[in-house]
């Protein structure tokens, strides 16, 4: 790939991404919070497994990718070889991301068939609603589909070393970030493209309710809020 | 002692004729939007039945509420982290299903119907899914007369405890209305139970609202609440309930469901009651006691300490004046004829209601029951046509004593009154009976039966004492709130600029 299109793909565009990301959610938060909520549609459900397994399962995994991602790619190389040997660190992101993927893709199929088969759900999803579940379905399966490639990774996990020294590089403004992802394989790059466009679409969707993941109301002290209005 | 007020309720089901003006004018006013169809802020239930939604006082199936737990008050739906796990699906959450589904009419049906020998209907259509219905299944009045079969109203948890067979003959049947709306409970649990911390109770007059701006739909509060009055905004995805119309309560105006009231058995008024209080009331051992342990949170207006320490609190005159002259305060605390709906789900409701009496005279007259001994008019108080065990597991725990106690001073009153108007006499004999006075009495039956506009509703405005302090506003400008001018070229507009802007920009509870 040449480097031009490289530093645009890989460079710029999840700086801007990440840019949207923040700015998008501040400033939706601060002007429009009446549309802030989580859009649940329990209410349209009928009592029973499907749903309770199709939500739990989608979330739960999500939540296993998402933080594994987190911890696996920014932590730098040199904080974790002590412990762990770089292969043996792919093959464990390999076994868990590959479980919790699988799980996260049952609870996707399961809540995208019930969006296109509850008629209640059909006349109230919208654009954004069904394009977030087919988003996160082709990051999903592109996600497992790195796992095959990753197989064939050499005995110091080349492609893994890179991938987060690029996202390192990335976070810290290096100036020589496009160099670390420019050799790896396509799938990779589109992984990491689609990740990024959800990024992008972030502030503009339902997905702003993973801001308000409720941590706080563990600590909450006491059981009632009073407020004075005048 | 910590001081609030709050304005409550009181329903005199005595007189409660089951109309529905008072949800259908609430919900003209508050539901008549997408997403919220399906929601009563304000509904009439006949009982016994199952009610709307369907089973609500099933605490064993919705978890609402609270249990006590080593002494301690617990959500029934478990702890802070067990209700966090439930938070991608609630087990506890009700489906439209367990409300209805909300339909309209296609009218077209009627005007575009060819010329035949039977009348043309107009097909239900769910205005969820804007489809044709099969067949309308459910509703919120859908039991209203005793409508549908015994086997399925009788599923009502009241009868715990109750033979109810017995009430299946036709001769047996008993029906009373029971209108329901948000308790604005002392210890909510919907309040508790919003992980977002966007549900509040009001400091000034006890209001429970949802901060619309805050809340993040993760509907908690639809389950938690025993009354199943928190309701689930389809369309928005966020929680709505009844906000006791407070931009009317700010005016001094009677919520819309009281003001329109035909049968005028609202009445609204000031309580003054004791914050600290309020954990211990909700944590007594045994649930007949929780009645009078939340008497015990009310202070008493007419005690000088109790004022002193309301002003103190920065509670206005006008509203300690107001607590004094609560109608509310009367029925509840001084009378003792108004109770609680379901205070074993210990959240403490402020909407309560005095039970009905259901006579039968005609038996009486006939000589097939004994009368009371009183005056030969009514029957016993236990021989009363709705079981005293039905109203004790509605109104008191299960405590008959408290029910039959309660039935007691209303019949006397009717009796007494009876007796004064058609024979002229003031029988305090039977006075004595039932621990009553003249005064006390004579005062009741213009409260209850008479029940003037000015008795049922002391509706002290919002603290305009406390908000607008004019002062500040002596050189602004009329009605500029733009605040264009600033305060420090034209000097001390103050008031306008800072403060005194309307802050609130949703209905609903946002700041």
């Amino acid at each position: 790939m040449n480097i031009y299109l490289n530093n645009i793909l890989f460079v710029y565009y999840p700086y801007v991404a990440v840019a949207v990301f923040l700015l998008g959610s501040f400033l939706r938060l601060k002007h429009l919070p009446y549309g802030w909520r989580a859009g649940s549609t329990q209410i349209m459900e009928k009592k029973g497994l499907k749903f309770f397994i199709g939500s739990n399962f989608f979330h739960i995994g999500i939540i296993v990718i998402l933080a594994g991602h987190f911890v696996g790619l920014l932590t730098p190389h040199a904080f974790y070889s002590p412990f762990i040997m770089a292969r043996a660190k792919e093959v464990m992101a390999m076994t868990v991301g590959g479980i919790a993927g699988i799980i996260c893709l049952i609870g996707l199929l399961i809540l995208i068939q019930r969006r296109m088969l509850n008629p209640r759900l059909i006349a109230n999803t919208s654009f954004g609603d069904m394009a977030i579940l087919f988003l996160l379905l082709v990051q999903l399966l592109l996600g497992l589909a790195t796992i095959p490639v990753s197989m064939h990774d050499d005995a110091s996990a080349t492609s893994m070393v890179s991938l987060s020294n690029w996202l390192q590089h990335l976070v810290i403004f290096s100036s020589d970030t496009g160099s670390y992802i420019i050799n790896e394989n396509w799938i990779y790059k589109a992984h990491v493209l689609v990740g990024f466009t959800i990024f992008l679409v972030f502030p503009f969707s339902r997905l702003v309710h993973i801001w308000s993941v409720p941590v706080g109301y563990v600590t909450r002290k006491g059981h009632q809020i009073m407020r004075k209005n005048i | 002692m910590n001081i609030k007020a709050q304005i409550g309720m009181v329903l005199n089901l005595d007189k409660c004729i089951g109309c529905h003006t008072c949800s259908v004018s609430c919900k003209n006013v508050w539901t008549s939007r997408e997403g919220v169809e399906y929601a009563w802020f304000n509904n009439v239930e006949t009982k016994p039945g199952i009610g709307y939604p369907n089973n609500w006082e099933d605490q064993e199936h919705y978890k609402g509420g609270w249990v006590l737990k080593n002494g301690k008050l617990k959500l029934k739906a478990g702890n802070k982290v067990r209700l966090l796990s439930n938070i991608f699906v609630n087990q506890n959450m009700l489906s439209i299903d367990d409300y209805y589904e909300p339909f309209t009419f296609d009218y077209t049906d009627l005007t575009k119907a060819p010329r035949s020998n039977i009348q043309p209907i107009a097909k239900p259509r769910s205005i969820i899914t804007k489809k044709p219905m099969d067949k309308i299944t459910s509703s919120a009045n859908w039991e209203d007369m005793l409508g549908g079969e015994f086997a399925k109203r009788s599923k009502d948890k009241n009868f715990d405890g109750v033979q109810k067979e017995v009430y299946k003959e036709f001769e047996n049947t008993f029906m009373s209305y029971l209108p329901r709306l948000c308790e604005h409970c002392l210890n909510p649990a919907c309040v508790a139970s919003c992980p977002s911390g966007a549900m509040y109770k009001r400091e000034e007059d006890g209001v429970v609202l949802v901060d619309q701006e805050k809340c993040r739909g993760w509907r908690m509060c639809v389950s938690s609440c025993p009354y199943k009055k928190v309701y689930f905004n389809w369309r928005s995805g966020k929680s709505e309930k009844c906000i006791m119309c407070y931009p009317r309560l700010e005016a001094g105006q009677p919520t819309v469901c009281s003001e329109t009231c035909v049968g005028r058995i609202r009445y609204l008024g000031v309580i003054l009651y004791d914050a600290d209080k309020i954990a211990s009331a909700g944590s007594v051992d045994n649930e007949q006691d929780l009645y009078k342990s939340q008497l015990d949170v009310f202070l008493d207006p007419h005690d000088e300490e109790v004022q002193a320490q309301a002003l103190k609190a920065g509670i206005s005159q006008t509203w300690i004046d107001a607590a004094m002259a609560s109608p509310v305060y009367k029925m509840a605390v001084e009378w003792k004829i108004a109770l609680p709906l379901h205070p074993e789900y210990r959240t403490l409701p402020m909407v309560w209601y005095i039970p009905p009496l259901s006579p039968l005279q005609k038996s009486v007259e006939k000589g097939e029951l004994p009368n009371d001994g009183l005056n030969g008019l009514l029957p016993k108080i236990e021989d009363m046509q709705i079981p005293l065990k039905y109203l004790a597991n509605l109104l008191s725990a299960g405590d008959t004593e408290v029910i039959a106690g309660v039935l007691g001073k209303i019949a006397t009153m009717r009796q007494y009154m009876r007796e004064k108007t058609i024979f002229g006499r003031r029988n305090k004999e039977i006075l004595d009976k039932a621990g009553l006075t003249t005064v006390e009495v004579e005062e009741m039956y213009r409260y209850l039966a008479l029940a003037h506009y000015d008795d049922r509703f002391v509706i002290p405005t919002k603290y305009v004492d406390a908000v607008n302090d004019a002062f500040g506003e002596r050189t602004d400008n009329g009605l500029d709130f733009n605040c264009s001018i600033s305060d420090e070229t034209f000097g001390g507009s103050g008031g306008m600029c800072g403060g005194a802007t309307p802050k609130r920009k949703n209905l609903f509870g946002g700041n």
